[in-house]
């Protein structure tokens, strides 16, 4: 097979130009894994990576999975918050590779948060 | 951390706390000196020199949530493992440099680990920033650059699977042979 080039994103960028259309307002869902130092060194990047994997392995066009950093948290790490429009927050530790991908699949997909694995709901608050 | 990968994630998120637009990774493997350097520039805030200091303790940390902050004193460590050394150069408005040299040989040198993977988080979290990956390996240079995409094709959504996958690939295919 001959190596990928700049140039075969050009079939990604129409690709995207015609979807733009459908997924205006995009974002059903928000999904942020957090990568402070703690986090990294817990395996944020595993979590980070599977939530990504079940994107397009499913073919989900309105989530987004972004980061922020560390949350005060962090023997809890990895953790990330995932928050459905409409709904408040829900705030993930402890995560592995499998939990990420079942929460992808029950609260993301199927929109019911995964209590066990839950830590809280709602935001932090900082001083 | 694992690997060199992680820590160079986690460097370059202080960047885009510091509000970076431009971020360089430059990593240079050099047989002959039996030299590996990271290094990590940003055009964020940058820090004045009593502040560049304190980032070397543990305990010094310019965030709120909690009280400490170990980025660079991990990396610092890891430096020293492998007969190396971290530097630190930056002004205030002027951007951060860190520059983290290693014996490559040593055996205690960490492994590079998937820069790939680091890559696509940074853009998936970032995707308004512009990142270039350098990776000079022997007489072969591998560059990625967001920048120029952003300037071939303009209104590219970077956080979309189908491009965070294909800049997965490409870097994947191209480094593949790279220590």
């Amino acid at each position: 097979m001959p190596k990928l080039k700049i140039e075969d994103l050009d079939k990604i960028a129409v690709q995207q130009q015609r979807k733009m259309n459908v997924r205006e307002g995009a974002g059903r869902a928000k999904i942020t894994v957090h990568m402070g130092t703690c986090g990294i060194a817990a395996g944020a990047r595993t979590i980070m990576t599977a939530f990504l994997q079940e994107i397009e392995t499913n073919n989900v066009t309105d989530v987004i999975v972004t980061t922020s950093a560390c949350a005060g948290l962090c023997s809890r790490e990895p953790m990330a918050t995932v928050e459905l429009v409409g709904q408040a927050p829900v705030k993930y530790v402890d995560l592995t590779d499998e939990k990420a991908r079942k929460i992808f699949k029950e609260h993301i997909v199927a929109g019911k948060f995964v209590q066990a694995y839950a830590l809280s709901i709602g935001s932090e608050r900082i001083q | 951390m694992e690997d060199l990968s992680l820590h160079i994630l986690d460097i370059a998120e202080n960047s885009i706390n510091a509000g970076a637009t431009l971020i360089d990774i430059v990593i240079r493997e050099q047989k002959t000196q039996d030299m590996l350097t990271l290094e990590i520039r940003d055009n964020g805030t940058g820090m004045d020199d009593a502040t560049v200091v304190s980032t070397r303790n543990p305990f010094y940390t310019t965030r709120t949530t909690r009280r400490i902050g170990l980025g660079l004193p991990l990396l610092e460590e890891a430096t020293r493992a492998a007969d190396g050394m971290l530097e630190i150069v930056s002004r205030t408005g002027a951007g951060t440099d860190i520059r983290a040299t290693f014996r490559l040989s040593h055996i205690d040198r960490k492994p590079l680990g998937d820069m790939a993977a680091t890559i696509v988080m940074l853009v998936a979290g970032n995707p308004d920033i512009n990142f270039t990956y350098r990776h000079e390996h022997e007489s072969e240079t591998f560059t990625f650059s967001t920048k120029e995409i952003r300037l071939k094709y303009p209104g590219l959504d970077f956080n979309s699977p189908e491009t965070l996958s294909f800049i997965r690939d490409y870097i994947r295919e191209y480094t593949a042979s790279f220590s």
